[in-house]
């Protein structure tokens, strides 16, 4: 580490003002607080520095993305599997999702680091570190398909027009992961929705492939629900891709046709409980959101005029996006409310709004996404009545 | 010096850049996102504006000392919507397709912000030539904000020009998709913000701070 260390610093002439690579500054700066502990302390006044900085926040939340991509990574695999009907151990099955999704993530972070190093570079500005979290957030709530290049081009819309307009990391009105999702999904709708996109059947690299089975159909259980006719409430029963019956209990454990993070409520549970335990994520958001979403989808149960009014609370959560969207999406600290009765308002309501567009707009088997962005425009609105009322409160006792 | 003053140039080219009625003044937005999804509409669209604004500051203009300040707004709804009847006629004539794809933007000629804009702060109070080169300029303005909207637009969103493909067949064999979210009107915003960007970082007397 030492002579790791003594290396790096040996560069740094070159990289002062007025070495050769001046103009390169802030990328070493930014790679030296990355690899190493900056010890720079204050020299005047009383600090207190709290060692969870930013970059701990980032460091938390990515090791709790881990649990989604790995389970992502093999359900890739084993969805390929189910579908050429092919049994190759876990070994390759794990091989063959790991290089399917590696790509995606490269790309994400390539294009998305390139414009914050861009940007940063040419406003003369430290790099944020914020673009660490999005960039593995983007391949985890696409489907495995995704050509690359649509990915490289929302990655780079998301990052210009939602962060670095906005003033770059930390600024952003909404969430940066969710807008690239949005633009993909109203740029290319046939590439991120339907039933050819979530199962991956051709070869990667040489690896699987084969004719699908017969019978294969590869609609995400929320795609079931959205074609399925009212004759079918009480009937209905979402199925796997070889068409066999999936039990709630497959939902939560994730083995079925999703985007590639998505799928697992026990992953997602797993990195939710880290977010939780780091203090990176408040628990009242992600509560709320579940209640509301519950609250909501019991509410439709007693109307009960279509098969997606029919489903339980349960089943709405184990769905979709919905897990994932309330563990890592909602609980993001810089688009969601900041007040701690706000967090509940804001979490409840992205948890009805994503039950209400899922169930009601026929054009959208789900709606995690588009009620996480919307209720971001709405977060600073319950911030301020919050405060407002709390300031109204506290006059009135004063006036007492 | 020759057909035009100094002064008549300014008034002539300065909507096209530093005085321009889309980008600088903010007018006529809703027309510039409704009609540019194709490039065509677009054009036909910046002409029909270009021709209305340049006759009806005309006639204004000619009016203004006869026209009582009280029901100036009405006089000047009058001409706009008798000018803009006209032009929508000879639409209907001549470019009936286009004309369908505009459908009541036409029509809405009438109530465009720079139009009566330009009527109230110019051709009340300045004679008929000038207003003539004002009405000119200020809808060439707003005709080449919508041609470049509709050219983006058109090219990643319909892959064609004028309705021409342009994106060559190979390209879409290679996994190449027209983007859809070009086509509706949000993405015409993100357009017309990234040209104030562009604008406002070469004009930097226009920035606002």
């Amino acid at each position: 580490m030492k002579v790791l260390k003594d290396f790096y610093e040996s560069l740094r002439p070159h990289f002062e003002e007025g070495g050769r690579f001046s103009m390169f500054r802030s990328v070493y700066e930014g790679m030296d607080s990355f690899l190493f502990v900056p010890d720079t302390t204050s020299r005047t006044g009383v600090h207190i520095h709290d060692s969870m900085d930013a970059k701990r926040t980032m460091t938390a939340v990515i090791v709790s993305l881990i649990f989604p991509l790995l389970f992502g990574i093999y359900n890739t695999g084993y969805q390929h599997n189910l579908s050429i009907g092919a049994d190759p151990g876990f070994v390759m099955t794990f091989l063959y999702g790991l290089l399917s999704v590696l790509p995606q993530l490269l790309v994400s972070y390539v294009v998305g680091l390139g414009i914050e190093f861009t940007v940063a570079q040419w406003k003369g500005e430290e790099i944020q570190e914020g673009f660490l979290v999005s960039g593995m957030l983007i391949p985890l709530i696409v489907p495995v398909d995704t050509p690359l290049w649509m990915i490289a081009v929302a990655t780079a819309f998301a990052v210009i027009f939602a962060k670095e307009v906005f003033g770059g990391t930390g600024y952003n009105i909404f969430n940066v992961a969710l807008v690239t999702r949005a633009f993909l999904f109203f740029a290319y709708p046939a590439s991120m929705s339907g039933d050819k996109v979530f199962v991956r059947t051709a070869a990667t690299f040489g690896i699987g492939g084969g004719e699908v089975v017969d019978g294969f159909s590869g609609a995400t259980p929320l795609g079931q629900v959205g074609i399925a006719t009212k004759e079918m409430i009480g009937t209905f029963q979402a199925v796997d891709v070889t068409g066999q019956p999936l039990s709630t209990w497959d939902m939560f454990w994730g083995l079925i046709p999703g985007s590639i993070g998505e799928t697992s409520v026990a992953a997602i549970l797993l990195g939710g409980i880290l977010l939780l335990y780091t203090g990176v994520a408040s628990w009242k958001t992600m509560l709320s959101v579940f209640v509301g979403g519950a609250a909501v989808s019991a509410l439709f149960n007693l109307v009960g005029t279509t098969v997606a009014m029919s489903l339980s609370p349960i089943e709405h959560l184990c769905l979709g996006g919905f897990a994932f969207g309330a563990v890592f999406m909602a609980t993001d600290p810089v688009t969601s409310a900041r007040t701690e009765t706000g967090k509940y308002i804001y979490g409840f309501l992205v948890g009805a709004m994503a039950i209400l567009i899922r169930v009601l707009n026929p054009g959208y088997p789900e709606g995690m996404m588009l009620a996480i962005l919307l209720m971001n425009i709405f977060a600073p609105l319950i911030d301020y009545f919050v405060v407002e009322r709390n300031i109204t409160r506290r006059l009135q006792r004063v006036k007492k | 010096m020759g057909l035009l003053t100094s002064k008549q140039k300014e008034i002539l080219l300065g909507p096209l850049s530093k005085n321009n009625p889309v980008v600088v003044q903010m007018l006529g937005i809703c027309s510039a996102l409704a009609v540019t999804s194709k490039l065509e509409p677009a054009i036909v669209m910046g002409i029909s504006v270009t021709v209305v604004v340049a006759f009806a500051n005309v006639i204004i203009s000619l009016l203004r000392n006869t026209i009582p300040n009280r029901i100036r707004i009405i006089v000047q709804l009058v001409v706009a919507a008798a000018l803009v009847t006209i032009v929508s006629e000879v639409l209907k004539a001549f470019a009936f397709e286009v004309n369908k794809q505009l459908s009541v933007f036409v029509g809405l000629i009438i109530t465009n912000c720079i139009l009566m804009g330009r009527l109230e702060a110019f051709a009340l109070a300045n004679r008929p030539w000038d207003s003539f080169l004002d009405g000119i300029g200020n809808g060439l303005g707003y005709g080449i904000i919508l041609v470049l909207i509709g050219f983006f637009r058109e090219l990643f969103g319909s892959g064609s020009l004028l309705g021409i493909k342009v994106v060559p067949q190979v390209f879409y064999d290679w996994g190449y998709v027209d983007n859809g979210l070009v086509i509706l009107p949000p993405m015409a915003l993100f357009i017309v913000a990234t040209i104030i960007w562009v604008h406002r970082s070469r004009n930097k007397e226009l920035q606002e701070n």
